[in-house]
């Protein structure tokens, strides 16, 4: 067995993070007007100095403490509990998100026509390489989310490697983001560049994909040539058939912690701030009121968007579909909440703010979990010591040790099976399962006979 | 309507004041010096680690208790008058009861050592026994941990969390050695030592010294080695907390005494959890158990017969869990230190991994009798039921599986227990 040092930041672990620092700050200068003559040299010096330098900070220090809970100081440490450094990171995310979405000419995002300059373009040359066409602010956006998944999820596996359900669910996190949000449709982008814009990530089903069926998505894909329609059927197949039929054997975790973008952040970059949601009654009753009803909200919608596409009217009661319906949703949900609210608060309100309050798909999942699936989280017989391990690390703000300290099975709408509480646990008393749907719903064991 | 007085609200209290108050609509108060708030002792080491924050140890949102009309009083008891059915707080005020539950709990031992009540020596049980470390941790360079149980094991990952030196003075030849057999002892030897802790075995300790100020300076340990340090943790088991009690007329020895049905010698007094002296335990159990879950039966059990259905304590079979740093324990039915005459043992461990599983079985009859398990979840279902079934050793090996519970995706070790076995037997019958 190996000998355990005790932490310390080495030189290693300083290395890791000054070249780290470096990728970061390589993206930041650029965003100050600082203009590189070979942006495709330094591009590619920022992104891998990024990748290596975390790469190496978080080998070293996971690999020099024992495998096991790494949750030391998590609640004194400024930046994971609220303190100045989360409030600041929160402040700079939110602030990205909004130039993201609302002003991204400040990225250098070219504007009619115009060139990109700054961030923007210091992406050209790899957006150039799969599609021949120069970056927009989302190719960026895409890049560099893809990036964090890898560099973090690769933190993430170091750091509960004596579990292997959390190891296998994040290399799928990381595969499904890098291959199948980012490189596959790039490439085929690239391939089909003389086709209009569809989305091409094979797992962003309606309604997390809201726009899906809007008749401007619904023609780029109808006149698509074949991959348009591939892209139409297999749209409509996987929220009627897939989702219904995977969600009933695993849950909804199969989606949002195993492959769902917005999830994969979560489960990586949004890891060190889990802790934070609310677990609170009142929180849980919000949550049920705002996830179902954006679901009642993207579905009223799209059946207006539907009625419009079939009867060639762009109007609904007299109501312009775009202004009145699918505009304010976008901005509203789309990019207000998912990304303003969903990422840029992880800090403060915890990592999955989106998925437990606002995400569609998620509220279409849950109703299946909970009164069709069989998965639940199974607790054992009466070995809970009510410790609060598991409720303070479920990222859903779910109160697990409610459940546990009664010998009752977990079975709720919102678990995405992410599978910490069971991590977190020390007596053994959580287990994620799928099995028969008779009496998966309340006590299980009884130890007095 | 008759009142109910609840001193403690720990595990047991709280459970008999729930489990009451879902049955009728009694008035309920809940007695407590320690806290405010009900909330899990066990999770005390991790408020001090940082994993959480002491509101996470609350188990109950703080509105809770009035929503369901339990009365909570955050103060001391001074005395119990049984002839007047009073029970006599510090604040001065005087509370007449028609039931009356003693759930106490505990306090940590103390044997006489000289210096045993300097500034900077403290056990681990109490809310303000955390209070009391979180304030003078950073002036600590050196802490000795006196005895070699599950709370002197968190209370070093605790220190450890902070970067203090940790020396652990065990008084048998081995950790736990009391409990936990040779093998399963050893391994957690090895485990201490892996953290750097000095581990001194066959160790107890003599003296602790003053600096001078009142504050403890070193220790001498018994073999006549003066240690620096500027803490001593005494975790040498705890003792139930029933001093109020002395001169009531309620039958004290170690603990409360009760009967089967956690009745005290005087009518409508009870006494459950870590507090309570059984007079006839059951199931090789001990007269006094301070366990988690058996604090919560008997609330539940003295619930039901304050509610009209006199039920006596059925704990059923033993088990108990623990953790050491990140090697998880549990074990099922009876695994004494050394296997008792009637007893088979088999004995597997992981060759790199702490993972061990120990067997107990029946030489004669063949059935299981109890598990000790470290570092693999194991099912309580699957081994209560075996272990009340008296199934047959073959018949558990083969079916280990069932009672697996650790995540998907875990290493499966039932092949290789089950060759390990299957030699082991064939040894046996050459």
């Amino acid at each position: 067995m190996v000998d355990i040092q005790p932490y310390k930041t080495g030189f290693l672990q300083k290395l890791g993070l000054s070249l780290s620092a470096l990728g970061l700050l390589i993206l930041a200068v650029t965003l100050f007007g600082v203009e590189f003559e070979n942006n495709g040299l330094l591009l590619t010096v920022s992104l891998l100095s990024i990748f290596v330098g975390t790469s190496i900070y978080a080998i070293k220090t996971y690999i020099s403490l024992p495998a096991g809970i790494k949750n030391h100081g998590i609640w004194f440490n400024s930046l994971t509990s609220k303190g100045l450094l989360g409030w600041i990171t929160a402040v700079i995310l939110t602030g990205f998100y909004v130039v993201l979405y609302w002003f991204p000419e400040y990225l250098g995002q070219g504007v009619k026509g115009a060139a990109n300059t700054n961030l923007i373009a210091l992406f050209n040359p790899l957006s150039d390489l799969f599609t021949g066409k120069p970056a927009t602010q989302w190719f960026v956006y895409g890049t560099l989310y893809t990036l964090i998944i890898t560099t973090l999820g690769i933190k993430f596996i170091l750091k509960y490697r004596h579990n292997r359900y959390q190891i296998i669910r994040t290399i799928v996190v990381i595969i499904a983001q890098l291959f199948l949000a980012y490189l596959i449709p790039n490439i085929m982008e690239g391939l089909n560049s003389d086709k209009a814009y569809f989305a091409m990530d094979i797992k962003y089903f309606w309604p997390l994909n809201y726009y899906f069926f809007n008749d401007w998505h619904l023609n780029n894909m109808v006149h698509g040539g074949s991959l348009g329609m591939v892209y139409l059927v297999w749209g409509i197949i996987g929220f009627l058939v897939i989702t219904p039929f995977l969600t009933y054997y695993f849950g909804k975790r199969w989606y949002c912690s195993w492959v769902c973008g917005c999830g994969g952040l979560a489960e990586t970059a949004g890891d060190p701030f889990r802790h934070l949601s609310d677990k609170s009654v009142r929180a849980w009753k919000i949550e049920r009121y705002l996830i179902y009803g954006i679901l009642l909200l993207i579905t009223l919608i799209t059946l207006v968007v539907l009625y419009g596409y079939f009867s060639g009217s762009s109007t609904f009661l007299g109501l312009d579909i775009y202004t009145y319906f699918t505009h304010p949703y976008g901005f509203l949900i789309g990019a207000a909440f998912s990304g303003v609210v969903g990422v840029g608060f992880y800090p403060i309100l915890g990592s999955r703010v989106w998925c437990r309050f606002g995400c569609p798909m998620a509220a279409y999942m849950g109703i299946i979990q909970r009164f069709k699936s069989r998965f639940r989280i199974t607790t054992n017989g009466g070995q809970c010591i009510s410790c609060g391990n598991c409720s303070t690390y479920c990222e859903m703000g779910i109160d697990v040790r409610a459940y546990a300290q009664k010998g009752e099975n977990i079975v709720r709408a919102s678990c995405v099976g992410c599978g910490i509480c069971s991590a977190v646990c020390p007596r053994g008393v959580l287990k994620l399962e799928n099995g028969k749907l008779e009496g998966r719903i309340g006590k299980t064991f009884s130890y007095k006979k | 309507m008759k009142h109910i007085v609840i001193i403690g609200n720990g595990i047991s209290g709280i459970t008999a004041a729930r489990n009451i108050r879902k049955k009728n609509d009694n008035r309920i108060t809940v007695i407590s010096e320690e806290s405010p708030f009900f909330f899990s002792r066990t999770a005390l080491m991790y408020v001090f680690m940082g994993h959480m924050k002491f509101e996470h140890t609350q188990p109950y949102e703080n509105d809770f208790w009035e929503k369901n009309k339990i009365d909570l009083l955050h103060d001391t008891v001074l005395k119990v008058d049984p002839n007047q059915k009073s029970v006599l707080l510090k604040t001065g005020k005087s509370l007449q009861y028609d039931d009356l539950i003693i759930a106490t709990g505990s306090k940590s031992n103390k044997f006489g050592w000289p210096g045993q009540d300097l500034d900077g020596v403290q056990g681990l049980y109490h809310k303000q026994d955390l209070e009391k470390l979180t304030k003078s941790y950073k002036t600590i360079k050196r802490a000795v941990i006196v005895g070699g149980g599950l709370i002197g094991i968190e209370l070093a990952e605790m220190l450890l969390s902070k970067n203090i030196e940790v020396t652990m003075l065990v008084r048998e030849k081995s950790f736990w050695n009391g409990v936990l057999p040779n093998e399963e002892s050893a391994m957690i030897n090895e485990l201490i030592k892996l953290h750097h802790i000095d581990l001194q075995l066959n160790t107890e300790l003599i003296e602790i010294k003053d600096s001078g100020t009142g504050k403890v300076k070193s220790i001498v340990t018994s073999k006549n080695e003066e240690i620096e340090c500027q803490l001593v943790g005494l975790t040498v088991g705890v003792t139930p907390n029933i001093d109020f009690l002395k001169d009531s007329g309620i039958e004290i020895e170690r603990g409360v005494l009760v009967n089967e049905f956690l009745e005290t010698n005087v009518a409508n007094v009870y006494a459950i959890g870590d507090c309570a002296q059984h007079r006839t335990p059951t199931g090789g159990r001990k007269p006094i158990e301070q366990v988690w879950y058996t604090g919560r039966i008997m609330g539940e059990t003295v619930a039901n017969s304050i509610c009209g259905n006199r039920s006596d304590y059925q704990p059923g079979i033993w088990f108990n869990s623990a953790k050491f740093f990140d090697v998880e324990y549990q074990t099922y039915g009876w695994v004494w230190a050394k296997p008792k005459e009637n007893e088979a043992t088999f004995f597997w461990k992981s060759k790199n991994e702490f993972k061990s599983l120990r067997l107990i079985y029946d030489k004669i009859g063949n059935h299981i009798l109890g598990v000790n398990v470290f570092g693999i979840r194991l099912r309580h279902e699957v081994f209560d039921q075996w272990i009340q079934e008296k199934k047959n050793i073959e018949y558990v090996i083969d079916n280990l599986k069932t009672a697996n519970f650790d995540p998907e995706f875990f290493k499966h070790h039932e092949a290789e227990i089950k060759n390990q076995f299957d030699k082991s037997t064939v040894c046996n019958l050459i």
